[in-house]
């Protein structure tokens, strides 16, 4: 690590509690990388995340961090973006937080356009409670709760994020890190709800499952299935049929809701 | 502003209230019968630049008040007993890393979806003890239109300078009934702000008793000092940990920044109890009932009293203790619900007092008549 | 005991009858009384049986619900039905005149108020208002005066006029 970004981690805090490979410090670093890049207010930062591993990152992040309940960090970070407009509010969430118990909040907090910055540290599985598996796990896959082979069928975050709402969407991973530092520059950038869903590696518990036993094995998987927005657009379903597709899909200038919140407050006053 | 004489609803008191309190933050989600309080809010809040969302779910309301609350706005949101259930996870956030905040419960019958348009006061014990674990909570409740105004402002002024969730545990009648009021000067009211770190703390520790009195002085996200907040056991820095004397000293912590100011937060009142050989303890919308039938019941001569509860929790044993140095012997529990606040009242009681309940569950306030009646049969028992 | 008057107004939903509830309680204290106003309705928001009650003395008011009414408003029949019953002996039933009367240890004032409020009036919607003025009219509960002032500002801006007539016309059903 870069000395110049000692002053963005708790280093009392660390080591953190990941497996050895696990793809989030990875994520968290890019992250302050970004930050740093930026040159944003380190006081005017508020990051918020739920339960799960990924939710542990803000933890030794140097920043204002709340650690809140399970798939409700959105739903917070509402509270606060609203008390607050001045605050840089950001939200890390895994799969399993964001796309099933706090999908809801996902959906709304989209569709409202808040000014608020969701990176999904997505590495398909339950890591905190070993290894259950998400909506993100693929079709086939075995888990913890799936030992037949997983029945369910997974969706794709950012369409989801997407049509309901949200003005900033990319894909990056854990693999491609100087792209997913930009990515997340952007979002950070980006005014509206900006959402950056991060293909992740959880070896411990997805790769022992699914005989991809070691973290160098599951990075070179990430590589191998992704693609850029670009290749895609020139296949069929069919051939998507397992790939990652990553970099930008979407972004898009509309109206915030705090800004709009404002003008009601002037239009309350002024009818005073 | 002078004299406000006016007939005013319980929810648009709570509001009003609420608003004199300083709230700048509501986040809710529409249930009957509490849906006017969130509609009062989005019109009132924004005219004096406070903020109002409604939420996609009940869940998400009571996240978006910790998290406004966090962020130095003081914050409340508004149920019912569904809406009062789904909270209860976030509720039991707030307890641990002690976050000011309101939570207005509007009693309806339950359970489920139960009778949603007719009173009860089912949720008693869900008030207490809805949310999971060991914690501190303060329940509050009125039984005047007037004094929903004055209770949404305890409300705001005990979770501000206790650092604990309060709730005030209004129900359908008391909601929804109108009546006169005079409202106080603005002036004239009493607020209570929550208590800020000295600006010299170069070393902000967020759970750190300061003081010694149990209450850490709270910052605000964004004030200048970068703070953690979890809802795993802490130490005084804020960070999580399992050591046991840690997890011990912050539960007792907790519990007695609340018991050892019982005086402060307890309130109730007594009518005619001195000579009583019988009293009826009561609150909410029922102790009007009550109060009608001892107006009644003296007038033939009985000696009977009432004890009304404007504090649920903390239980107010102190005033069931005050009985004994009364000519009291029996003690009737009136509830609109199948019996609740009446088995803490046999506990704090211990055989002193012989306690009978007199219950109601079908959606309909208790009647004077019903008070008069069981009042009667006890006496013949007694 | 205190001096309490007990009224039910009743009828359908989106009668107003509520909206009359209150405009009758803002009205006692106007005149300097203490006045209670509480209603029960149904999961409808049209139609359904509602009913709204005031409770008006010059003491304070406890128990805040009717017990034994004193007046009873009904607009409709199925109103009348459901709460003649809780109507005390010899008090006042006021019924719209498309009702038929009961039988009943009553006081009956039947006169046609959906009918002034349609013909007369010329808008339905103001029977409320058109029953309010009928009430005040027979039982004096409340000052000609406070309820001409509570009316006017309760009701919606540009309908005043429309208003203050259905009183007129509902206080000149009786004579």
């Amino acid at each position: 690590m870069r000395k110049e970004l000692e002053r963005y981690f708790r280093k009392d805090k660390l080591p953190h509690i990941w497996c050895p490979g696990c793809g989030h410090g990875i994520i968290t670093g890019a992250v302050i990388r970004a930050i740093d890049n930026l040159k944003l207010d380190q006081n005017k930062i508020c990051i918020v995340s739920g339960i799960g591993c990924s939710s542990r990152a803000p933890g030794y992040m140097n920043f204002n961090t709340l650690h809140t309940t399970h798939g409700r960090a959105l739903a917070f970070a509402t509270g606060i973006k609203m008390a607050n407009p001045e605050l840089k509010v950001i939200v890390l969430t895994g799969d399993g937080d964001c796309a099933a118990i706090g999908g809801n909040h996902l959906i709304h907090a989209a569709r409202r356009n808040i000014d608020i910055t969701t990176i999904v540290f997505n590495n398909s599985i339950y890591g905190m409670t070993s290894g259950q598996y998400s909506p993100m796990t693929p079709k086939g896959a075995f888990a913890t709760t799936a030992p037949y082979g997983n029945i369910d069928r997974n969706f794709d975050l950012c369409k989801l994020a997407q049509s309901a709402g949200a003005t900033y969407v990319a894909r990056g991973t854990v693999y491609h890190v100087p792209q997913l530092i930009k990515l997340i520059e952007k979002a950070l950038k980006h005014k509206g709800f900006s959402f950056v869903d991060v293909a992740d590696i959880c070896p411990t518990y997805f790769g022992r499952k699914n005989k991809v036993p070691t973290p160098v094995a599951m990075m070179e998987k990430i590589r191998d299935m992704s693609i850029t927005v670009k290749t895609a657009e020139k296949l069929s379903a069919e051939e998507l049929s397992g790939k990652i597709v990553i970099g930008e899909f979407y972004e898009e200038n509309a109206l915030e809701f705090t800004e709009e919140y404002a003008k009601i407050i002037k239009t309350a006053q002024g009818g005073k | 502003m002078g004299k406000r004489v006016m007939l005013m609803q319980g929810n648009e008191a709570c509001v009003e209230g609420a608003i004199a309190a300083g709230m700048r933050f509501y986040a809710g989600y529409p249930i009957t019968p509490s849906t006017e309080i969130a509609e009062l809010s989005a019109e009132k809040l924004p005219k004096v630049g406070g903020k109002f969302i409604q939420m996609e779910d009940e869940i998400a309301s009571m996240g978006a008040v910790i998290g406004a609350s966090l962020a130095g706005l003081k914050a409340m949101t508004a149920t019912s007993g569904p809406g009062f259930s789904l909270k209860q996870e976030n509720i039991g956030f707030a307890c641990l890393t002690e976050v000011p905040c309101v939570i207005v419960n509007v009693q309806r019958g339950g359970p489920s979806t139960g009778l949603p348009t007719l009173p009860a006061q089912g949720d008693v014990m869900q008030a207490r003890w809805g949310t999971h674990g060991d914690h501190p909570i303060i329940v509050i409740s009125p039984s005047s239109v007037r004094e929903v105004f004055d209770m949404t402002i305890k409300a705001f002024n005990l979770s501000e300078k206790y650092r604990v969730p309060c709730i005030l545990l209004m129900d359908e009648v008391v909601a929804h009934m109108r009546e006169k009021v005079e409202l106080p000067e603005e002036l004239n009211i009493e607020i209570i702000n929550r208590k800020k770190p000295k600006a010299s703390l170069p070393d902000y520790k967020p759970y750190k008793d300061y003081d010694g009195d149990g209450i850490p002085p709270m910052a605000a996200f964004g004030d200048g000092t970068p703070f953690h907040v979890t809802g795993l056991i802490h130490d005084e820095t804020g960070f999580p940990s399992t050591d046991p004397k840690v997890t011990e000293n912050l539960l007792n912590r907790l519990m007695n920044k609340i018991y050892n100011n019982l005086d402060d937060i307890i309130e109730y009142e007594t009518v005619d109890t001195a000579d009583a050989n019988t009293v009826i303890v009561t609150f909410g919308s029922t102790a009007r009932s009550v109060l009608r039938a001892v107006k009644l019941l003296r007038q033939e001569g009985f000696k009977v009293g009432m004890l009304r509860l404007k504090t649920i929790w903390p239980f107010p044993h102190k005033a069931i203790n005050e009985l004994t140095q009364t000519a009291t012997k029996n003690l009737i529990v009136a509830e609109m619900n199948y019996g609740q606040l009446i088995e803490t009242v046999k506990a704090s009681a211990d055989g002193v007092f012989k306690v009978y309940g007199l219950n109601k569950y079908n959606g309909e306030l208790i009647t004077p008549q019903e008070v008069i009646d069981k009042v009667r049969e006890v006496a013949v028992n007694a | 005991m205190d001096e309490r008057i007990e009224i039910r107004l009743s009828g359908s939903g989106g009668q107003g009858l509520i909206l009359a509830g209150i405009i009758l309680a803002e009205a006692a204290i106007l005149d300097g009384k203490n006045a209670v106003q509480t209603q029960s309705y149904g999961p409808e928001a049209r139609g359904g049986a509602s009913r709204s009650e005031v409770i008006i003395s010059n003491e304070s008011i406890d128990y805040p619900k009717v017990s034994k009414s004193d007046i009873l408003l009904a607009l409709t029949e199925e109103a009348m039905l459901k709460y003649k019953n809780g109507l005390k002996e010899n008090g006042l039933l006021i019924l719209d005149s498309s009702i038929e009367k009961p039988d009943g240890p009553y006081k009956i004032l039947s006169v046609p108020i959906l009918k002034t409020a349609q013909e007369k009036v010329g808008k339905s919607i103001v029977a409320n208002i058109v029953a309010l003025g009928t009430l005040i009219s027979a039982t004096k509960i409340v000052s000609k005066e406070a309820i001409e002032k509570a009316v006017l500002d309760r009701v919606p801006k540009g309908t005043e006029e429309l208003n203050k007539k259905a009183l007129y016309e509902g206080y000149k059903l009786v004579s």
